[in-house]
């Protein structure tokens, strides 16, 4: 799908939308609020629409020296397991535990 | 209050007259005199300099919290480790996004009230290992998400020049505790101006390196093509030491570039004759406060006075870098931010009962406002649909913003603007409207987006009684001409001297103290 970002203005909808993408809950009193934030900023934005890009690359990496870097698969010293479950909020010997995944509780 | 001179006091051995703190915390040099001087076990001074930090900072909340016994057992480690460090014993500050190993790390939020990192950032490592005394816990924006410390989810900074303003942000801690005399110096990152604008804000010197230059392991991410760490100091040369010793290549970040790190402190005092400097009109062109621009102007004349070369340029494509900037950083920080979900670290809504439920009330109630918002914002321009009309076409116009610089290093050596159009703002006074705090970050973000080294430098005072910064861009990994430039404008100007009013009250800390 295509769209120039030109006049489109951000809805409650797609603001639900991103949320629930995100991973927040946005109580309904607030998503007018974030909208109209989200509607100027955005606004604000389409003027990079001004700049004519059609032959020029996006930086992906910024200095132009670097490239991806790879690392030898060689066993190392790494953190104990303590360590790395030191700060789980809720933990079972050394497993990370979660609630619930599949079915309704 | 007008700003003040400091007055070089004499310490000459014997001398009756005690030597202010305020002044031996002005440089690294004259506090490791102090500290020689003292002949005193490490965690004397130590337990001193936490404590003396701690009932400054009452008005000024430079630091989210004191853990005096957490600074002294570091301090107790490094005495062991380090006989002859170059920061032996120095007070450092810490913005609270750089890990230390125990040591509660929380990015300003909720999310992350209570981690403590199992491991140090590779530049707490190499602070330590030149014998540093590391005060953690400087306040910034939620995840580094602002310009003003206004975020933090453990309350404001003030900036210690006008208690009723902000230090800026976000590293608005690490400059508003540098500025006051809490520290000698102090450690920020960088994203978009969060140590520039500050230091620039707070009077006090601030460096974003070349991105690459210092490794960020152990810096927690918030838009990973802009990020870097720094130094935030009173003065040059102390930049110049503490970023000697934070730079280099690291193969645990794998955007660390392997290049020789120069020797920064040796050649401060070079001539800068000849050296061109280059004047972006467009930097000029847009709404800034009278007298900043008056302070740039005067700058110009002292450089030329010092015999460099001014050559007016272009960099066409700078109107947008905000525009980049905000497309670019929060789809980043969306991204980096999906880690914090309740299961590994932090904080976990206790309550949740299915695995979709406990992801999204941890998330909605461990980030602030700021935080959902670039978030969401985030999500939208890398989500289907909108892909490419935002994020590509940010990264193309990040290129041409990038391409604009390479065009002017040709003509010039390095760049000269002001850091902020305006002085320091009112505690309040942009909250409500996150578009006008974006706009405070206009002359910080080009670097970020090119990726270039940027220094802001004391250049005098503006609006309301309040410091001007300067800032000098280069081209990447040309930090040295940068450090050059600066200390020549430093010492002409002498503008590292001017303090704040409030830090006078250090002598009263110091005085109660030492009884």
């Amino acid at each position: 799908m295509k769209n120039t970002g030109k006049k489109k203005t951000i809805t409650e909808d797609i603001v639900r939308h991103a949320a629930k993408l995100s991973r927040l809950h946005i109580d309904e009193s607030e998503i007018a609020k974030f909208r109209e934030q989200l509607a100027r900023i955005l606004e604000y934005i389409t003027q990079l629409n001004e700049v004519e890009t059609k032959d020029t690359f996006p930086t992906t990496h910024v200095l132009s020296s670097m490239k991806n870097v790879f690392r030898k698969d060689e066993p190392a010293e790494s953190l104990s397991v303590e360590e790395v479950m030191s700060n789980a909020p809720e933990k079972k010997g050394n497993l990370f535990k979660v609630p619930r995944i599949i079915g309704n509780p | 209050m007008p700003p003040r001179k400091k007055e070089i006091s004499s310490r000459s051995p014997g001398s009756s007259e005690i030597p202010r703190m305020e002044d031996i915390l002005s440089s690294i040099d004259s506090f490791r005199q102090w500290l020689k001087e003292r002949s005193e076990p490490a965690e004397v001074s130590a337990r001193f300099l936490a404590e003396r930090a701690a009932a400054l900072d009452k008005d000024i909340k430079a630091f989210m919290r004191s853990d005096v016994a957490a600074v002294m057992a570091r301090s107790k480690k490094a005495a062991k480790a380090v006989q002859n460090g170059r920061l032996n014993g120095v007070p450092i500050g810490v913005k609270n996004n750089i890990c230390i190993k125990g040591a509660l790390t929380t990015c300003g939020s909720r999310i992350l009230e209570k981690f403590r990192p199992p491991y140090d950032a590779t530049v707490i490592e190499k602070l330590e290992n030149e014998g540093a005394l590391l005060i953690d816990g400087a306040n910034m924006d939620e995840f580094a998400f602002g310009s003003s410390c206004e975020t933090s989810y453990f309350g404001l900074t003030r900036n210690p020049w006008d208690l009723s303003r902000t230090p800026g942000g976000s590293s608005g801690g690490s400059a508003a505790a540098v500025a006051a005399g809490e520290v000698v110096a102090a450690i920020g990152s960088d994203t978009g101006g969060s140590i520039r604008q500050p230091a620039a804000m707070c009077g006090v010197v601030g460096f974003k390196p070349t991105y690459g230059r210092v490794s960020r392991y152990g810096l927690i991410a918030f838009a990973s093509s802009l990020d870097q760490i720094g130094p935030i100091t009173r003065n040059i040369t102390d930049c110049a030491i503490l970023l000697e010793v934070m730079s280099g290549y690291d193969r645990r970040d794998s955007t660390s570039v392997n290049q020789p790190v120069p020797c920064f402190s040796k050649n401060l005092s070079r001539k800068i004759k000849g050296v061109k400097i280059g004047i972006p009109a467009e930097y000029f062109s847009v709404g800034m406060d009278e007298k900043v621009r008056k302070r740039i102007e005067e700058a110009i004349e002292v450089f030329r006075k010092l015999g460099a070369e001014i050559v007016d340029i272009s960099l066409p494509h700078t109107k947008y870098a905000v525009s980049c900037y905000y497309i670019i950083a929060p789809a980043e920080a969306s991204s980096n931010l999906a880690r914090f979900d309740g299961v590994h670290y932090g904080y976990r809504d206790p309550d949740a009962e299915g695995l979709i439920e406990m992801y999204t009330a941890t998330r909605s109630k461990g980030f602030g406002a700021e935080a959902k918002r670039r978030i969401l914002l985030g999500t939208y321009s890398l989500s289907s649909g909108y892909y490419d009309a935002y994020y590509l076409k940010a990264q193309k116009v990040r290129t041409r913003i990038a391409g604009d610089f390479k065009d002017a290093f040709g003509v010039c050596d390095c760049v000269l603007t002001p850091t902020t159009p305006t002085t320091a703002f009112k505690i309040g006074e942009k909250t409500d409207d996150p578009l006008q705090m974006y706009l405070s970050d206009i002359f910080t973000i080009p670097a970020n987006l090119a990726g270039l080294p940027a220094v802001t430098v004391p250049c005098g005072i503006g609006e309301n009684d309040l410091p001007v910064g300067l800032q000098l861009m280069a081209a990447p990994f040309n930090e040295e001409i940068l450090i050059r430039m600066a200390h020549a404008f430093e010492r002409d100007t002498e503008y590292d001297k001017l303090l704040p009013p409030v830090s006078g009250k250090g002598k009263e800390a110091d005085e109660g103290l030492r009884r």
